[in-house]
């Protein structure tokens, strides 16, 4: 390995200071920016949840007024879905693909500058709707016509921000399939690269296909809103309907980008812990090539409600419960490789194992909600609410803080602070569920969702549901410090950090160079 | 970065598979847009969605015994400045007859406005069934000042309308035209 040597002449071109940031193309640099971005989108959303949480908190209108509160729930959404997660995923991929392939960078440096400076453009736009008249968007991140083009002047912001975005995933994504499929050492077949690296794979691909789609749909909106075209219009001969599908199309395979690289890291973690290889790795591959493909013939199970022929209704039933077959494959497949494994459970591994837990939560009442049936009585409850925050939250959320804790010592070249990392887990596990657990109960008894007051007999489930959202969301100020902590300094980090630890990202010294594998290693 | 190239399995250029993958991401973009045709053929050929049969009705030879109510539903899109109403709410129609009956709507501005009234049959299954020979959804409809009209629509409902059906509501929505004009004043 000739890292050693190349740990030397680090940093001997790349420019200081702010410049280092604003022109990097160092995957490692380009990583933590978008990391960084992240977390702070992380808390911008999650201080609009608090606002959520503290109206709910009491029947009757306290804080917000009912408007503002729309603001909140629509803004909730679209910054932690394009904002937090989405970006979280690719400043991890940022960081570990070239690692995990043996590659020295991303294929497209340049690109990955721009793809990540579009970000903050983006969200300023965004979060700046809130100061515009008529405020921001409050239809909902769905953005269902005909209530969003009553958006005030916020609304080209929103749709133009959207595009940035979706550019800025589109541009990401491109470059994690070419580094992918031509930057591998050599010797790494595809059927030979980490879980991380494939679920990225398939994941980029979605991104590739579902994104236009969405920018197609913003753009629709746009016309009708200012160039006179009918898309959605009745009166011109279009369908209000019509949104819901095309918009859909693409927004399911989204809510799989956001849980597929989760799903990945988690395939790192647990053999890792286990001490032993992962179980069924070419059927883990086949499963997340399954679930992609699926994604996109289910769409309108989240729209079941509005009217579908019989025949259409079976359909989008019976593909939607096509894909509790490949995830259950996943989940048998992580329950396997722990099963007689010698566990331990460091910070990362017992968010791997939550997300196990509670992901399953999260997909069975997934499969609640695909019996056309029963949906016509979910739709639009508390139900909803607390199924998506179960895959997302301890779903998405706990993968990424499970990859960030496993892999925070390669980055900082320090051990984390492992007594509070566990405190940090156990109040995030333990008030996940406070909050979201009891929103299944106040859903099936009949709370709609996106309405700032109920009906006083929710009062009770509503009050523990703050109090857990409470406690949550400052437990991740905790989150924030340990990082801060690991990066200022702690106990050295060795080169391959965990015991049981394997790949080429744990061949290269704590913390990884500024350049890594400039000469390419060879895979067995 | 070339002596790297040379090294990895795939040796295909990086630029061919940003070119393919951008191709990828227009096509996407334009796929988007394709969906639009797609719903409305889909719409169409189903029936869903309430929209009407446009092929050319043709009374029956035999009009059958069968006796099947409609109803009519009018309404008007938010604020707009109409009275829109049917003339008759119901009627009892036998499959494969004609009938005529009629709307009235009013303009209650100071000004001349354009109309257009769009359809919808409930339930959709009787959607293709439902067939009108002549209505005032079929041209924008002009209103000097504070005019109103009756206005008449010629309908015949097909014998093959499945058996269970008892009752067709026929609706129409009046919006009034120039939306992207007056949208501005509208906030």
């Amino acid at each position: 390995m000739s890292t050693t040597a190349e740990a030397h002449h680090d940093h001997h071109d790349a420019p200081s200071g702010i410049k280092r940031w604003i022109f990097a193309t160092n995957h490692k640099d380009i990583g933590t920016m978008y990391l960084v971005f992240s977390g702070l989108m992380f808390f911008t959303g999650g201080a609009m949840a608090m606002i959520i949480r503290a109206e709910l908190f009491q029947p009757g209108l306290q804080f917000v007024d009912p408007g503002f509160f729309n603001q909140m729930t629509t803004m909730h959404a679209l910054v932690m879905v394009f904002g937090a997660v989405m970006p979280a995923l690719v400043g991890l991929a940022n960081w570990m693909v070239p690692l995990m392939v043996g590659a020295p960078d991303m294929a497209l440096p340049r690109m990955n500058n721009w793809s990540f400076w579009i970000l903050p453009v983006a969200a300023i736009l965004l979060v700046s709707t809130l100061f515009m008249g008529g405020g921001a968007p409050a239809s909902g991140w769905t953005m269902y016509p005909p209530l969003v083009l009553q958006t005030g002047d916020a609304f080209p912001f929103l749709i133009f921000s959207v595009h940035l975005l979706g550019m800025s995933s589109i541009m990401g994504a491109i470059n994690i399939v070419v580094t992918i499929m031509n930057m591998r050492a050599p010797g790494m077949g595809l059927l030979k690269m980490p879980l991380f690296v494939w679920t990225w794979l398939i994941t980029a691909y979605l991104l590739i296909l579902a994104m236009p789609v969405l920018a197609g749909a913003v753009t629709m909106l746009l016309t009708d809103e200012y160039f006179g075209t009918s898309f959605f219009n009745a009166a011109g001969g279009g369908d209000p309907v019509m949104f819901q599908h095309v918009f859909w199309f693409f927004g399911h395979p989204e809510v799989y980008i956001m849980i597929l690289p989760a799903f990945g890291i988690v395939s790192q973690i647990i053999p890792t812990f286990a001490r032993k290889p992962l179980f069924g790795y070419d059927s883990m591959v086949y499963a997340t090539a399954s679930i992609a493909f699926l994604s996109f013939i289910v769409w309108a199970h989240h729209m079941f409600t509005v009217g579908m022929p019989l025949a259409g209704q079976l359909f989008f039933m019976f593909s939607t419960m096509l894909i509790a077959v490949p995830t259950g494959v996943k989940v048998f497949n992580w329950t396997a490789t722990m099963w007689k494994g010698s566990l331990t459970f460091e910070t990362p591994m017992l968010f791997a194992v939550a997300f196990l837990f509670l992901f399953t939560i999260g997909g069975f009442s997934g499969l609640m909600l695909g019996i056309t049936p029963a949906d016509f009585q979910y739709h639009d409850t508390y139900f909803v609410v607390a199924h998506f925050h179960y895959t997302l939250v301890p779903g998405a959320v706990f993968g990424i803080m499970a990859g960030v804790y496993f892999w925070l010592p390669k980055w900082t070249g320090h051990m984390y602070n492992e007594k509070l990392g566990k405190l940090h887990f156990w109040l995030s596990a333990i008030f996940v569920n406070v909050t979201f657990f009891p929103q299944h109960f106040v859903g099936l008894a009949g709370m709609p969702r996106r309405i700032p007051d109920y009906a006083t007999q929710f009062a009770d489930f509503n009050m523990i549901s703050s109090i857990g959202a409470f406690v949550f969301g400052a437990s991740q100020l905790l989150f924030v410090y340990i990082i801060w902590s690991c990066v200022r300094g702690g106990e050295k980090a060795s080169t391959q950090v965990w015991e049981g630890a394997e790949g080429l990202e744990w061949t290269v010294p704590s913390p990884a160079p500024h350049h890594t594998f400039e000469v390419a290693p060879e895979v067995r | 970065m070339q002596t790297r190239m040379h090294h990895t399995p795939d040796a295909s250029e990086p630029r061919w598979l940003v070119a393919k993958l951008s191709l990828i991401v227009v096509a996407m973009f334009g796929f988007g847009y394709l969906l639009v045709p797609i719903y409305d053929v889909f719409c169409e050929l189903t029936g869903l969605n309430g929209k009407t049969a446009t092929t050319a009705a043709m009374a029956a030879e035999t009009a059958s015994d069968r006796v099947v109510s409609v109803e009519f539903v009018a309404s008007v899109n938010e604020n707009a400045p109409w009275v829109f109403r049917p003339n008759v709410s119901k009627m009892q129609v036998q499959p494969g007859k004609f009938y005529d009956t009629t709307f009235y709507a009013q303009n209650r501005t100071d000004a001349p406005l354009l109309g257009h009234a769009v359809p919808s049959v409930a339930p959709g299954q009787a959607a293709r069934h439902f067939q009108k020979t002549e209505c005032f959804c079929f041209t924008e409809q002009e209103f000097e000042p504070q005019e109103g009209r009756d206005m008449p629509v010629r309908f015949i409902l097909d014998p093959d309308l499945p058996e269970h059906i008892a009752t067709v509501t026929l609706s129409y929505t009046f919006f009034a035209e120039q939306r992207v004009a007056d949208s501005g004043d509208a906030r």
